[in-house]
Order: structure tokens, then sequence, then C-alpha cells
């Protein structure tokens, strides 16, 4: 009846997990008791988990981003402390199989779950915004991905007290994730969770490439588009071209698993080898999915504050263009180790060398912007700054491990766990958190606080050097990574001081939730208020609506005559928004909980197929199949805000607009 | 004055952290063997030539974020220039450079420190064969002319070109000893090849570079590098131990332990490690001279006749 589910599965005999479980009820419960004593399950309901607005779907992508930031740097830290102690005979604290699937959780969740979201996130805020659209061009897909994805998160976390992760590591390795040596459901759980998000994530690529394809206001011709629309363009090419490698390469595991097949086992004529092609033909644009919008945040973010144009923009286009497609070129490089010939070698090593180019260009062309420019130093653009500094580190021992020569005394050790952090902390994380102070006014209409963002900022700035700098020594001194203990006393000293880093990290995220609790809390006062819609004078459009935007962005679609949209039409006196114009009744696409209840009957399926519990997989399955078809005959999705309501709401903007400019 | 202060703070950092680096020995920096030795120069060269691009960047990064900050009114200020045809070609021009000269190194290096390649010996040395298996979690060592195997101990002869053929009978790992240079994945159902040299005498940690599961941390074996004299002698100790290694012993050692202790066996079975390759290809394996797939019993044979 249960399938493989029985009481054993639940941890009762690992008092950090039965901790965990405590505080996460505990805090769940009181969440969900503060919800129901205001009263705000209909909200929530109405306004938010069914909502197809892109701006409702960006907060609450960012949200999740948020939440697994804490579950992964709770890993991250847990296992820091671990290899801190864990020397010359102490064990630790962490047994193997307790330690192993930390390692593959963090991994895990820190790619799919705080990055996707949170670059998921930046793209459904910025993108329609900024190329003057009233939405996505799949409004309801757009709410699907957000559910397949928060289910995914669910499901992982739902690993910890019920079973147990994969200990395999974050991409599952065959044989060793096959069923012969990973008999539990560790690796189920994980084949499950990437499998969900993965239709989450190819739906998100393909509505942000149809939107900005076909969705862009007029006049705005492909070379007068805002460079973060154009690295989510590239990225969104990227995910449609490289997630079904990534599906397909997990389900073929999958198939191993559930069926006894061979398609990578070590008999039967299975090829682990074909695996690992597989996993990094997806691996490698991966990270390029992840820096690409980041670069384009430092894009936008970095001449606002400069108070100039960007350095360059043709080149930052085709740099960014050159980077897609090479990413496809250089998947190799993560296994040099594996036989192949010098020449195939040699090809894959320079191919990656390659990319160092247009990336290199790119950081020029942010100096060259900042370069007799008046820089206001406003929290944003001490990311930024740190971002050059650490990104151009990373870089290098990149191309380090680029040589395969190098790469053969380098690949899996502790110089890699280094270097990947040093690219993804001081490359994505610090540019996403720098979009999110950029454009936080823009989404709540008031300002972060700048005093608690600079803390957070330096403290994630030397944090990152204490905690990965010491790795690459000890990737010198020959240390391999996911070691859950070790006995040479000269890798002990480095691995404290990296303890020492991720202990300063953690004052970091505090900083950001202090950030984030004060500028709520400050959220009336008049110097965090923004009635403006522009509170940077920004360039580009999403700067010329109201702040929060109207659900429909913009009541005229703007016209684009130059690259910098917004900026040209202040400094020509042209009204972007058209206040006071003739309205139009604006079509508007309906909320449906039809994402939601998809979500929720993955959700189930997952669950069920982890545990072998087959009837209950079959309601999950039919439940989503009924919902998708009851969708598809459903002809009352959209509807017409009147001509009356929108110069209403366009008239209070420009009333505040006036009174501002009064003061 | 605040410039010399500055300079003076720099000097002090730049020398604590050399220091610092000087007190802990970088192991893969400070190897003991030729492949060691190429792949460190390889490293230094390239790093000396990357930062001839990253230290201007950083410094530049730095000073442009410091001079033309808001309160500084007296720095320049363009609030339209966003194009130079000159600075572009620079900056396209000279990373462009640099990665062509390491695109050369690259292609050279990959061909001079192939792991397949095998070494260079002064005259009268013959290469020592040694065919590794990687297990649950240790590493097998097999001997095969001298006819003897051990667990987590390997010995070599120091200046003498060692050819491993190596395989594993299990999940995926990397044979790795860092003070002798390049690694290689240990795969079941195939072999990798690994030439390296010890020109120095010592103990030397070996590891697996791939995560292959609970007992990854503990599967370590200490290299001994000693003189031909040394070795022989350990090779008759090895030889003077009670046990051997056949089908019968075989399975009982294969089968998964963690923090195996070290283990002599005086004989193996001659074929030894053609059988755990064969096993996962119906019983062929690739003759490493011709590429062909050849039935093990013939491989066996063939090697037979050769001794």
């Amino acid at each position: 009846m249960l399938g493989r589910l029985s009481l054993s599965a639940i941890p009762l005999d690992v008092p950090i997990l039965v901790g965990t479980f405590l505080g996460v009820a505990i805090v769940g419960l009181a969440v969900l008791g503060l919800i129901t004593y205001y009263g705000k399950w209909g909200y929530l309901w109405k306004e938010w988990f069914t909502s197809v607005d892109h701006k409702r779907l960006a907060v609450m992508y960012i949200i999740l981003a948020l939440v697994a930031l804490f579950r992964g740097f709770a890993d991250a830290i847990m296992m820091r402390t671990q290899l801190a102690l864990a020397y010359a005979g102490n064990p630790g604290y962490l047994p193997p199989h307790h330690y192993d699937q930390i390692f593959s959780a963090h991994g895990t969740i820190m790619i799919f779950f705080l990055a996707m979201a949170f670059m998921t996130g930046l793209f459904n805020f910025v993108v329609p915004l900024q190329i003057g659209a009233r939405d996505v061009a799949f409004p309801f897909l757009n709410n699907l991905s957000f559910w397949m994805t928060a289910i995914a998160f669910i499901l992982v976390n739902v690993s910890l007290f019920i079973g147990e992760f994969s200990q395999c590591g974050w991409l599952a390795y065959p044989p060793l994730s096959e069923a012969q040596f990973s008999p539990g459901v560790g690796v189920d759980y994980y084949i499950w969770a990437i499998q969900l998000s993965g239709v989450g994530t190819l739906l998100t690529g393909v509505n942000f490439f149809v939107t900005i394809v076909k969705m862009r206001a007029p006049g705005m011709t492909w070379m007068k588009m805002p460079v973060f629309t154009w690295t989510a363009f590239c990225s969104s090419i990227l995910i449609m071209v490289s997630f079904p490698v990534l599906t397909v390469a997990v389900a073929l595991l999958g198939l191993d698993r559930y069926f006894g097949m061979h398609f990578f086992t070590n008999d039967g004529g299975g090829n682990q080898m074909m695996y690992l092609n597989l996993i990094w033909a997806w691996g490698h644009p991966e990270v390029y999915i992840l820096v690409i919008p980041a670069f384009g945040v430092f894009s936008e973010v970095v001449p606002a504050f400069s108070q100039k144009p960007l350095f360059g923009y043709g080149t930052m286009v085709y740099a960014t263009c050159a980077i897609m497609v090479l990413s496809f070129l250089v998947w190799v490089h993560h296994f040099f180790t594996m036989g192949a010939g010098p020449d195939v070698n040699a090809f894959f090593g320079i191919a990656t060398m390659v990319i160092s180019i247009p990336t290199g260009v790119k950081l020029f062309n942010w100096m060259f912007t900042m370069y007799k420019g008046r820089i206001q130093y406003h929290a944003c653009m001490y990311w930024a700054v740190g971002f050059m500094v650490t990104f151009t580190i990373g870089g290098m021992t990149g191309v380090m491990m680029a040589i395969p020569g190098a790469d053969f005394v380098l690949h899996n050790s502790l110089f890699l766990i280094a270097h990947f952090h040093n690219v993804i902390i001081g490359g994505v994380y610090f540019g996403y958190v720098c979009g999110m102070n950029f454009w936080f006014p823009k989404v709540m209409g008031f300002k972060l606080n700048e005093s608690w963002g600079k803390r957070a900022f330096w403290f994630w700035f030397v944090g990152f050097y204490f905690a990965f700098v010491p790795l690459y020594v000890v990737g010198f001194q020959g240390m391999t990574r996911r070691l859950n203990h070790y006995d040479n006393p000269a890798w002990h000293p480095w691995l404290l001081i990296a303890e020492v880093g991720a202990v300063l990290i953690l004052f970091g995220i505090v900083c950001q939730l202090m950030q984030l609790f004060v500028s709520i809390r400050d959220r009336n006062l008049a110097e965090n208020r923004d009635f403006t819609g522009d509170p940077w004078n920004g360039r580009t459009l999403e700067w010329s609506t109201s702040s929060p935007p109207p659900v429909y962005n913009f009541a005229i679609v703007p016209h684009v005559h130059e690259l910098d949209a917004y900026m040209h039409d202040k400094e020509n006196g042209v009204d972007t928004r058209c206040a006071g114009g003739q309205y139009e009744a604006i079509h508007m696409p309906k909320n449906t909980a039809a994402g939601f209840l998809v979500g929720a009957f993955s959700l189930i399926l997952g669950f069920a197929a982890i545990w072998y519990i087959w009837w209950l997989a079959a309601i999950g399955l039919i439940g989503v199949i009924g919902t998708v078809i009851a969708r598809s005959a459903n002809k009352d999705i959209d509807f017409y805000i009147p001509a009356e309501e929108v110069a209403r709401i366009e008239n209070e903007h420009t009333r505040k607009l006036m009174a501002q400019a009064a003061e | 004055m605040k410039n010399k202060l500055l300079a003076r703070v720099a000097r002090l950092g730049g020398l604590s952290s050399a220091l610092l680096l000087a007190g802990c020995e970088l192991d893969v920096l400070d190897p003991k063997g030729p492949v060691g030795e190429g792949v460190k120069s390889l490293i230094l060269t390239s790093t000396v030539a990357m930062l001839i691009v990253v230290v201007p960047t950083i410094i530049l990064s730095l000073v442009f974020a410091w001079q033309y900050r808001q309160s500084n009114t007296s720095a320049e200020y363009l609030p339209k220039w966003c194009h130079s045809n000159k600075i572009e070609l620079v900056i396209w021009g000279v990373p462009t450079l640099i990665i062509i000269f390491l695109a050369v190194i690259t292609y050279q290096t990959c061909h001079s420190l192939d792991p397949y390649k095998p070494l260079e010996a002064e005259a009268n040395t013959k290469p020592l064969h040694v065919e590794v298996v990687a297990l649950d979690w240790k590493w097998l060592f097999i001997y095969p002319e001298q006819g003897i195997a051990t667990v987590n101990q390997l010995a070599i002869p120091v200046n003498t070109p060692v050819d491993f053929v190596i395989t594993s009978d299990s999940v995926m790992n990397s044979f790795f000893i860092p003070r002798l240079g390049s690694m290689i994945y240990a795969m079941a159902g195939m072999q990798t090849q690994l030439h390296l040299l010890a020109s120095e005498p010592g103990d030397y940690l070996g590891e697996s570079a791939n995560y292959s599961g609970r007992g990854f941390s503990d599967m370590k074996f200490r290299t001994l590098a000693v003189s031909g004299d040394e070795f022989n002698a350990w090779v008759d100790k090895v030889k003077s131990s009670s046990e051997q290694l056949d089908s019968q012993t075989y399975p009982k050692l294969a089968a998964p332990s963690e923090a195996n202790p070290v283990e002599y066996f005086a004989h193996v079975e001659p074929g030894m490690f053609n059988t755990i390759v064969a096993k996962y290809n119906n019983g062929m394996i690739m003759d490493k001279t011709t590429g062909q797939m050849v039935q093990v019993q013939s491989a066996m044979s063939d090697m037979n006749m050769k001794e």
C-alpha cells in the first residue's frame, strides 16, 4: 500500500534532523497561524498563488530563492564546520551518510533553487517592463513554471524528514547513482526534483524567448534593446537548448534505476562516460545561463550610478552572444582526466579560454563606463565593484583549469571548488543581489536601506575571501573535494580560516535580512518612498512607470526612438507615459488556479514515484493531465480593464508626481 | 605622505602573504618527478601570462571607482562619452594576444603532458608495469612482472618510469599522487593509462580524486619511492606474505570495506587485471596495441607466451 515507505524512513535517530524538523514545524505553524489569524488566506490565494502577473510571480520567485539560500547556506556552514573539526582521528559530528547528503543537497539547492529562481525572478520583474510590454507572452505558463520550481524545492526538503537525499554529489554521476550502488530513495528524490523543476525552467526559457522576440515596444529594434534584456534573451536560448539535454540524461538514469535498463551501468553495455558528456552538455551552458543575466544587471547598474551611458553597447551585445555560442563548445573541460586524446583535450581547453576574451571585454566595458563618470555609491555600486575585482580572479583561475595539463593536478581538488564559488558567488550572487537592490524600489515603491545593504556587502565580500582563498591553497596541497575527514596537518589551519569565512558570510546574510526588515519598517519615511517611479534617474523604460507599476505596466505602450529610451525621452522632454492621453480598455489575462493544481499534483506524483506508491502516483498523473485538459478547454481566461479605470489609476499617479515635483 | 603609507601597507601585505605561503608546502607546486615539474611550470607560466591582464584590470577598476566618485568634483565628467575605437581595439586585442599565447602552450603541453605518453628513461632502465584497480574503498596494485599485489601501498623505484594501467571494479574513481603529477579516472570495464616517474625518494600521499561513496575519505594509499635495491627488498617482503590473490580470494577483497589496512599478496593469478576489466565486456578486452577487442582467454595466453 505504501510502497517502500515505512516508519523507519523517518530519521528519528539523527538529532540534527529532529531538531531541524521541530524548528521548521514551529516556524511553519507560526506563519500559517498568523495568516489564519489575520484572515489573509483568501488574499494570498487570489492575489498571489493564482496570479499570472509577472511582477507578482517575480516576488514569489525571489522569496523562494531566499528560502533556498537559507537552506543551502545551512548546508554550507555545516560542511565547513565538519571539516574544521574532523581532523587527525576526530570523526567530526557528521557521519559520511549525513555529510554526503549535505554536499549533494547544497549544490543542487544553490544552483536549481537559489540561482535559477533568483534569476527567473529578475527576468520576470524586469524584462516585460524594460521592453514596454504589459506581461510575458504566456502568463499562465509563467505561473505554472513558478509552481513547478516551488514544488521541486519542497520535494528536496521533504527528503530531510522522510527518507534521505542523494549521496552522489549535485550531478549524481553513475555508476555510483545507479541502483546497484545507491539502492535508497536519495537519488530518486534528486531525479524527481530535477525533472519537475526542469519543466518549469524550460517553460520559462520558452516564455521569455517569445516575449522578447514578439512583444518589444514599437521602435525597439534589436540594437535598441537594453542589455539586461539581451542577456535574458541569450540566457533563454541557452535554457531552451540545454535543459532538454539535462531532462534526457536524468530520465535515462531514471530508466536505469526504475526499470533495470543499462544506459549508464557498469555492465550490460552501459557507459558512464555518456552520462558525463550529456550532463555537462547541459551543465556548462547552465553556468552561463546563470552568469550572463548577472552581466546584464551590471550593465544596467554601472551606467545608472556612473551617470553616463554604458561604454561599448555594441561590443557588449556581441560579447554576450559570443559567450552564448561558445558555451556549447567547452563541456569536455569538466573531464579532461577521463583519458581523451591530447588533440580532443587541446580543442576543448582552447575553446574554453577563448570565452575569457568576450568576458574580459565586458569587464573593461564596465570599467570604462565608470571612467569619466560621476559615480554615486549606493549599495548597488559596492556589489558591482566588488564583483569586478572578485570575478577577475575567478576568471583567471578558470583559465588555469582550462589548460588540460594544469587540470590534471587541479581537477576535483578544492582549488576547483574555490574557482567555481569565486565565479558563482563573486559573479552570479553579487550580480543578483545588486539587481535586487537596484530594482527593489520599482517592485515595492520604497528603497532598500543603504547602511544595512553596505554592511551585507562588506561581510559577503570579506567573508568570501576568507572562505575560499584557503581552499585555493589546500587545492594546491592536494586536498580533494567531498572529503568527510582527513589527517593531513597542513590542511587544517586553512580549513579553520575557511570556517571563519563561512561565519562572516553568515553575518552577511543576517545583514541582508536586517536590510529587508529595516526597509519594510521604514517604508513610509519620506526619503525611502518613491513616488516618481524613477529613483535612480534610470535610463530604460521600466523607470517610466509608477513604483510599483500598475497591473498593466503601461497605460499607453511607449514608442522607442533610441537606445536608453527613457533617458532619451527625459532629455528631449518627451512624455513617455503620454499622461492625460486618450486611454483605451486594456486586455489582460485572468488569474488561474491551474498552475497551482498542476504543481500540487506533480508533487504527489513525484513523492509517490520516489516511494513506489503506484496508486498514488496514478492519482497525481491523472490530476496533472486532467488539470491541463480542463485549463485548455477553459475559454474564460481574459478580461478588460475599462478605460475609465485606467484613467483613474494614471491620473492618480500623475497627481503624486506633481505633488512630489512641487515639494 | 598618504601614498607612502599605502605603499608600506601594500608591501607588508604582500610580504606576509608570501610568508604564509612559504610556511606551507604546496604539494602540486613542489613536485618530485618530471610530470609534476612539467605541470608546475605550466601553471606558473600561464599564471604570469594572465596576471599581465588581471592585475591592471583589478587596479584600474579600483582606481576608476575611486577617481570618479561623485564627491571628487575635480575629476573630468563626460556624461555622453560611451565609445572609443582605440579602447575597443586594446580591450579586444590584449586579451586575444594572451589567449593566443596560452593556446599555443596548451596545445604543446596537451601533447607533452599526455598521460598516455610513455616517459623517456635513461638507457638500460626498463619501465615498471603496475596495474591499478579501484575497489570500494581501497586501491589494489598488481605488479604483473613481479607476480605480486598489494592493497593501499604502492612501492616504486626512483628514476624508473612507471607505466600504470588503471581500471575500477566498482564506481568511478580518480588515481592521483599529488607529488608526482597528473591524475586519471579509473572506470569499470575500461583501461586508462598514466605514466609517472619519481625522481626523489620519499613517502608520498596517494588518493582518489573522484568521490566514490561512503568510504571515499579513507581511500588513501602511500607511495613509497625507493632505490632499486630497496624496491627489490620490498618485493621480497611482499613475496614472503602468506596471502595469495586468485579467483577464490579476490571476491573477499573486492567486497566493500572502509579504511582498509595495507595488505600484501605473495602471488597473483596471471591475467587477473584483464579478467577484472573483461567481466564488464562479455569477456572481451581491448588490446591496447591494436585497438581490437579480443577474448580475455587469448589475451591471457598471449601474455603467458611473452613471459
